[in-house]
């Protein structure tokens, strides 16, 4: 984002939103404009504003090899200007019109959006398709805006050594699928980005047939698709060429990083385990049964990981489990624990490896079961609360492979699933040989003997 | 007249007609909440405020250690089966400590309300703070305190607050210290709990799917059993002390600035004027002066922002940037150019049409969420700002002329009284 979180990044801060707040029933209204593009409308009544949003159905993933955070860098460099709008005047016109606007990145979609009153939607829905075929972009801003670039990443990973060990995690987790590249980009893949390896990204992949526009607020769909059929309709589809992911071989072996950093004050523990997501998976139940089990093991102060390690052994200051289901391909589940003071990292650790070993040779209890889907149940309808919710979840599932209709099943799913479907998925997902352990802990001094 | 005035309404809003209807709930035993209704979900939100925060604690992170306890046992239930009713029936109680008050948070699902209620009055009035949970929650906020340092906004916000306020409650940190963590005793925390947590100065709103009817008799049973009254607040008068500079040393790429100076008070006459300058200087986003010389012109920064802070006893206008060691000194100097003009020459017309449009226009946008209505509820109360308020605070922005921005900038803005903390290695 040009100024919020880059979503497959900020993982870590995601997982700690309630994995309910994903899924909701927003009933919407979706059809398709004669040049491919979906659009999605949520009616929502309670104040008169809107969210408009278009998504396109392309990210980091689909980077050229070498050119590691352009995706990112062209949603910068999308308000940089048309023939008609004024480099940097995007942002300002919907602010001198009582609106906030911004874009978002992840390794499967870049996404931008307008929150502002519902009577001033057709002028963003005239300026977003205007940017969608009319960019044009002088050296001087380019150059300017790689430095902001270069600045987010030092802010978001550089100066952090948490998330700096993140970003190795995931490198490591993906042999050869791109997930593996950071959306920032890698700092000397960075550095090289120039105006015409945006515009190249730009011109394969910004055409309405591969974008989602989706709106929600105080409209009624007729009005939607009027304004619709005038402004994004008349855009040119273009041929697109196929997405390349490169296939990951099977997970042989167990990997391990230690970071050690003397900027580390607090160390911490996290595994995160290859694990299929909605679009990937064989078995279709299992993604809805590896939320039952990522709200089982982690979701709370009473979940098994909280339970154990922080309360009842005092091993651990935080402890938690979190798993994310909307990717293209593959998705993680991730574990994570940190010491309370005084106490060893190899103490916690063989201690969170036996409450792994457990669920996975035990499985998990009828009652656990009901319990987590009681409180998934109850997400929904705070999920329902905010039309940007609704907005964010529709175009974040249908960039990844899911279709309303999935979305809107959610409940009925997440409620279907059996303990016995859980205690599966929990022993299919925990093997060790599909995961990354990643230590962070202080530099230790060297000491002379 | 009314032909007029819809003109006018129609040329200076971005919004037609948007009406929030604020009702002033009095339960029978004369416990008072504000409430908006919203029956479209069956979920609402309660927001608490009560007078004295961190600025009264004899222990620096007494009253944060204290808000984080109270929903770990209370009443019959130990930690755990407090924490289990919670998960169980969706319902999300906390509380947090700032610096003049500690704030209450609840939200639940309609079907849950008298459970919900009840927690939070066990919470509040029969906290427990049993020894797992006191040595759990401190263990975790040592931990916190740990990962605070490797954190360079953290660091260089503690250390502004620090320097703002060498000799004010203001300058301590809300999380406290390693010393007065370890130091802080279980008998401290049940006293600032019962002294504290009184209906003397407790505001109340509520939003979401509940009628005045029902909420009369929730709020006696919920807060009738606090004690009436609190002691006297004894916190002086807090003017934050200007011109000074601090580095804090820290191995990173990028160093971390805070920079700011005393700023006016919520209640000042010239809050609106103060507002809408620290927008157009730093408060817009990538509408700000501090955005466009820092970031859109230059490439120094990803973020660069200012804002106002109102405390009790004193405001402050602070700001943030982050540039790489090697430039953050051509990123400070700037800003500080910025603060010079706009002190010397305040906005400019256009300037000042935009921020208005902006500033009233933007405002249902924070209300997207039942939470944030409660918390607006909240805020009108504390801030004296009236029932009526949401149909007046357009036209406070609308007032606003040029010759009061300008008086206002003079007034807030002196590049020469900036306290400035950087934390990384800067290069000269």
């Amino acid at each position: 984002m040009r100024f919020l979180a880059i979503a497959r990044a900020a993982a870590l801060l995601t997982a700690l939103v309630p994995v309910a707040a994903t899924a909701a029933i927003f009933d919407p209204t979706t059809y398709q404009l004669a040049n491919g593009m979906q659009v999605v409308v949520v009616e929502n009544h309670r104040a008169p504003i809107v969210s408009h949003m278009v998504w396109y159905k392309v990210g980091a993933a689909d980077e050229p090899t070498g050119k590691s955070g352009i995706a990112h860098f062209l949603e910068h460099l999308m308000f940089k200007g048309t023939p008609n709008i004024a480099p940097g005047e995007f942002s300002k016109i919907v602010a001198r019109n009582g609106g906030r606007d911004n874009a978002f990145t992840s390794s499967d979609y870049t996404a931008y959006f307008q929150n502002i009153a519902a009577d001033r939607l057709e002028m963003v829905m005239r300026m977003e398709a205007d940017r969608m075929h009319n960019l044009t972009l002088d050296d001087a801003h380019v150059r300017s805006e790689l430095k902001v670039v270069q600045e987010e990443r030092s802010s978001r990973t550089d100066n952090n050594p948490s998330a700096l060990l993140h970003e190795r995690m995931e490198a490591a987790l993906y042999l050869t699928h791109p997930y593996r590249r950071p959306v920032i980009g890698w700092p000397a893949e960075l550095a090289g980005l120039t105006r015409e390896d945006a515009l190249a990204f730009y011109r394969r992949w910004y055409a309405p047939n591969n974008a989602i526009l989706i709106v929600a607020g105080d409209v009624v769909p007729e009005q939607v698709k009027a304004l619709a059929d005038k402004y994004y309709a008349p855009l040119k589809p273009e041929t697109l060429e196929p997405r390349i992911r490169a296939a990951e071989p099977p997970q042989a072996g167990a990997r391990r990083i230690e970071l050690k950093d003397a900027r580390v004050r607090q160390p911490s523990w996290m595994r995160q385990h290859v694990a299929p997501s909605y679009a990937g998976a064989t078995d279709k139940t299992q993604p809805y049964a590896l939320q039952i089990l990522a709200e089982i093991l982690g979701g709370g102060a009473t979940s098994r990981l909280y339970k154990s390690l922080v309360v009842e052994q005092g091993l651990a200051a935080s402890a938690g489990a979190w798993y994310e289901a909307e990717a293209l391909d593959w998705a993680s589940f991730g574990i994570s624990a940190s010491p309370r003071p005084g106490i060893s990292m190899d103490k916690l650790e063989a201690a969170l490896l036996a409450e792994i070993a457990r669920v996975a040779k035990d499985g998990v209890t009828a009652p656990e079961v009901t319990r987590a889907q009681a409180r998934l149940k109850a997400g929904v309808t705070f999920a329902r609360d905010s039309l940007h919710t609704a907005a964010r979840v529709l175009g974040e599932a249908l960039t990844t492979g899911q279709s309303v209709a999935d979305v809107e099943a959610w409940p009925e799913r997440i409620a279907a699933v059996t303990p016995e479907q859980v205690s599966a998925a929990a022993r299919a997902v925990l093997d060790e040989r599909a995961s990354v352990t990643g230590l962070l802990l202080p530099a230790q001094q060297e000491t002379r003997r | 007249m009314i032909r007029r005035l819809l003109v006018v309404l129609a040329l200076l809003t971005a919004w037609p007609a948007y009406a929030v209807t604020v009702e002033r709930v009095v339960s029978p035993g004369g416990i008072e909440a504000w409430l908006v209704q919203d029956h479209s979900n069956p979920i609402l939100a309660v927001e608490i405020a009560f007078a004295g925060g961190a600025a009264i604690e004899a222990k620096s992170g007494t009253a944060h250690m204290m808000s984080a306890l109270l929903d770990e046992g209370a009443g019959p239930y130990d930690s755990q089966a407090f924490q289990g009713k919670l998960d169980d029936l969706a319902i999300s109680l906390g509380f947090d400590a700032g610096k003049d008050r500690l704030r209450g948070h609840l939200k639940t699902l309609t079907e849950h309300r008298d459970t919900a209620f009840d927690l939070l009055r066990l919470a509040m009035t029969q906290a427990r703070f049993n020894k797992e949970p006191v040595e759990r929650i401190r263990g975790q906020i040592l931990a916190g305190l740990a990962r605070e340092q490797q954190s360079p906004e953290a660091q260089a916000s503690k250390a502004w607050y620090r320097a703002a306020f060498p000799d004010h409650p203001y300058g301590r940190p809300l999380k406290g210290d390693v010393a007065s963590i370890k130091a802080i005793t279980t008998a401290e925390l049940k006293a600032f709990a019962k002294t504290w947590m009184t209906r003397e100065g407790m505001v109340i709103g509520v939003a979401g799917d509940i009628t005045p009817a029902e909420l009369g008799p929730l709020l006696d049973r919920t807060f009738a059993a606090l004690p009436a009254r609190h002691p006297p607040i004894n916190v002086p008068e807090a003017a934050a002390a200007g011109g000074r500079t601090e580095l804090v040393t820290l191995d990173n790429p990028q160093s971390v600035a805070m920079f700011g100076s005393a700023g006016i008070k919520r209640d000042d006459p010239d809050w609106w004027p103060a507002y809408v300058v620290n927008y157009i200087l730093g408060g817009g986003g990538f509408s700000s002066r501090l955005t466009e010389e820092v970031r859109e012109k230059r490439g120094l920064a990803y973020s660069v922002y200012s804002y106002l802070m109102p405390f009790d006893r004193g405001g402050i206008i602070i700001g943030g940037v982050a540039t790489e060691n090697a430039r953050i000194n051509t990123s400070l100097d700037l800003i500080k150019a910025e603060w010079h003009r706009m002190a010397e020459q305040g906005p400019t017309e256009t300037e000042l049409a935009n921020a208005k449009t902006y500033l009233t226009g933007s405002f249902p946008l924070s209300l997207d969420s039942t939470a944030a209505i409660a918390g607006l509820m909240v805020t009108m109360q504390t801030d004296k700002l009236g029932l009526d308020y949401l149909e007046r605070r357009s036209a406070f922005i609308e007032a606003v002329t040029l010759a009061d921005t300008r008086r206002a900038a003079k007034r807030l803005l002196d590049a020469d009284a900036l306290t400035i903390v950087v934390a990384g290695r800067p290069t000269p």
